[in-house]
């Protein structure tokens, strides 16, 4: 069943256009990796998406339906953003956090019910950080908090999850970990729509991969078909045996391996 | 902002003390002590009285029947204290409750009710009647309109500037102040200095000895359905919290919600600014105070804001006018303490801003 699916959609601010003719679609139970240089639209695609931004052109649908005259609170019980880990200003406690995921179910002008904790704590649970409840939002590391923010969007119920480079600024282990719930999401049925910068990830939850150039979509399709060095190369505009150098033991797990990576890896 | 590591001793101590986010005590425990506080507040004065005393009065008010005090007791404490004891918590609950939504709303700690240009506008309203009637009525009407005329200038300035963020719309309240001032500073200038300088001047500096049962009566109500509205709303007030943006992703209405809550706060703001003139830093200091009470959560920091802030101009009232011979202004009192608890308070929750 799609979840999401965009129509000749074209992004930008203003009159500034920075991408058109976009046409991508996620699957319940899929996750669809966005591949791009900084400043190919990356962020702008997901702000439309979300309808933080107006389509220059074209629509966005989900469940079937254009998104365009739903209400904030009818968005949001369906698609949940992960934005990148934040440090917020006064210092709540984790579950009052999570709990935000809940606003677009709480009554107008109620509070959240004990229904609301208990699928908070439940979201919680899901991502091995329900020793966090208690603990402040602002005290807590870079890696917990992305899981909190995870968290938040799980609490929405959605059928969709935007999620915003989720393994940015976090160490080794938290990527893994993150990568590793995000790949369970996948069996819960939720789409899954995430950017990255390392196309390593991407290879390793992606069911598709969409590379996002500037003016547009520079490719779609099965990430073996897609993420491949010379693709890749030209996508970044870096050399194709340095891209193949770097993603060698991750393009080995997927069909088409690319042989002979000489150069060593820049990292 | 990173603060694993260096941040993990603060943040176990911290958790241990049930620091922060954790609920220290709910509001409950409030609403008596407020209570409490009012009753002995009206026995501070020239003519001290006992809790028991006003207590008695107050009772025999309420059913009914005659008290058991002479009728001078009862005389100091149903006109003269009684409406002055209502319009510190009146003028102190809604100071505080108008700061709390403004620091939640703009997201920035440091916001207070004067921050649009309410305190200016409603100073410059003020100064205005006095100077052309001079009626307690004409002062109060027009401190209100001119609060209301303030907020609106800057709303109408930030929305001219752009993008309709919290940031815009603070510099444009900042500027709108500055104006008023100067106008005000204006009229001073042409005010007759026998009469109407003095005036102006202690009107400016906030005090709450003129205020009867009947600026009340038509103060409360606006300052009663601001403060409900900033109530009803506050759970989704506390998702603003996660930004513009994250708060739309998360189904709230930012730009619709944010319009209702500043007119909501205004309303409240300038109803107080009426009667009491310009007393400042109680929106500003109460909202961190309660903070350390009761945690950030604002569901919580609103009620408790606004009954901290009753308390605390009650218990600042009573000292103005018990402590000197002459009774001080009240908005000097509350900044020659606010400054210093203010500096303190800053010091214990700067960590927790990160």
């Amino acid at each position: 069943m799609t979840i999401v699916e965009t129509h000749a959609l074209a992004i930008g601010h203003g009159r500034r256009r920075v991408g058109e003719g976009i046409d991508l679609a996620v699957g319940a139970g899929e996750v669809l990796c966005l591949l791009g240089p900084n400043g190919g639209g990356k962020t702008t695609l997901f702000k439309t998406l979300l309808g933080l931004l107006p389509p220059l052109a074209g629509e966005v649908r989900v469940l079937g339906e254009p998104v365009a005259g739903w209400s904030r609170a009818a968005f949001a019980q369906r698609v949940g953003y992960v934005p990148q880990a934040h440090a917020g200003i006064f210092p709540y406690t984790v579950e009052d956090i999570v709990l935000m995921g809940r606003a677009a179910r709480v009554a107008r002008f109620g509070a959240p019910s004990r229904h609301d904790r208990e699928v908070a704590g439940a979201c919680l649970d899901a991502l091995g950080i329900g020793h966090l409840k208690r603990r402040v939002y602002t005290e807590i590391s870079g890696g917990e908090r992305q899981l909190a923010l995870i968290a938040r969007a799980l609490a929405q119920e959605p059928v969709l999850l935007v999620m915003d480079e989720p393994t940015a600024s976090l160490d080794f282990g938290n990527q893994i970990r993150v990568l590793e719930h995000i790949a369970e999401l996948r069996g819960q049925g939720i789409a899954v729509l995430m950017s990255t910068h390392q196309p390593e990830h991407a290879l390793r939850v992606a069911d598709r991969i969409a590379l996002l150039a500037p003016g547009g979509l520079a490719g779609i399709g099965a990430p073996a078909a897609v993420a491949t060095p010379a693709r890749l190369a030209a996508l970044y505009g870096v050399g194709a045996d340095a891209v193949a150098a770097c993603l060698a033991p991750h393009l080995a797990a997927h069909p088409s391996t690319i042989p002979n990576p000489q150069e060593s890896c820049p990292s | 902002m990173r603060t694993d590591g260096i941040g993990t001793a603060d943040a176990a101590r911290a958790g241990g003390k049930g620091r922060g986010g954790r609920r220290r005590g709910g509001v409950e425990w409030l609403l008596p002590a407020l209570f409490a506080v009012a009753v002995v507040s009206m026995g501070f004065g020239h003519y001290p009285l006992s809790p028991a005393a006003v207590l008695d009065v107050l009772w025999s008010a309420l059913v009914g029947a005659p008290s058991a005090q002479p009728p001078a007791v009862e005389n100091v404490v149903l006109a003269v204290r009684l409406p002055r004891v209502l319009a510190a918590m009146l003028v102190g609950a809604s100071l505080a409750a108008a700061g709390a939504a403004y620091q939640t709303l703009f997201r920035n700690p440091l916001a207070s009710p004067a921050i649009l240009g309410v305190s200016a506008g409603a100073g410059f309203g003020a100064a205005l009647a006095m100077l052309l009637y001079g009626s307690a009525l004409a002062v109060q009407g027009a401190a209100f309109a001119g609060g209301l005329c303030a907020v609106g200038a800057a709303m109408f300035v930030a929305g001219r500037l752009g993008n309709g963020s919290a940031l815009v719309l603070v510099l444009a309240g900042l500027v709108v102040s500055a104006l008023f001032q100067a106008l005000t500073s204006a009229l001073k200038y042409v005010a007759d200095p026998t009469d109407t300088l003095p005036a102006i001047v202690f009107w400016l500096l906030g005090s709450l000895g003129r205020v009867g049962m009947s600026d009340l009566a038509w103060a409360a109500p606006f300052a009663l359905l601001g403060l409900s509205v900033l109530f009803l709303l506050r759970w989704p007030t506390q998702v603003l919290e996660a930004g513009d943006d994250e708060a739309r992703t998360l189904g709230i209405p930012v730009g619709a919600l944010r319009i209702v809550l500043i007119v909501a706060a205004t309303l409240m703001t300038a109803a107080a600014v009426s009667i009491s003139g310009i007393v400042g830093w109680v929106g500003l200091l109460v909202p961190h105070l309660a903070r350390l009470l009761v945690g950030p959560a604002y569901g919580t920091l609103l009620p408790a804001s606004a009954l901290l802030g009753a308390g605390y101009l009650l218990l600042v009232d009573g000292l103005c006018r018990s402590a000197f011979a002459a009774e001080l202004p009240l908005g000097i009192v509350t900044a020659v303490l606010g400054a210093p608890v203010f500096v303190v308070i800053l010091a214990k929750a700067r960590r927790q801003w990160s």
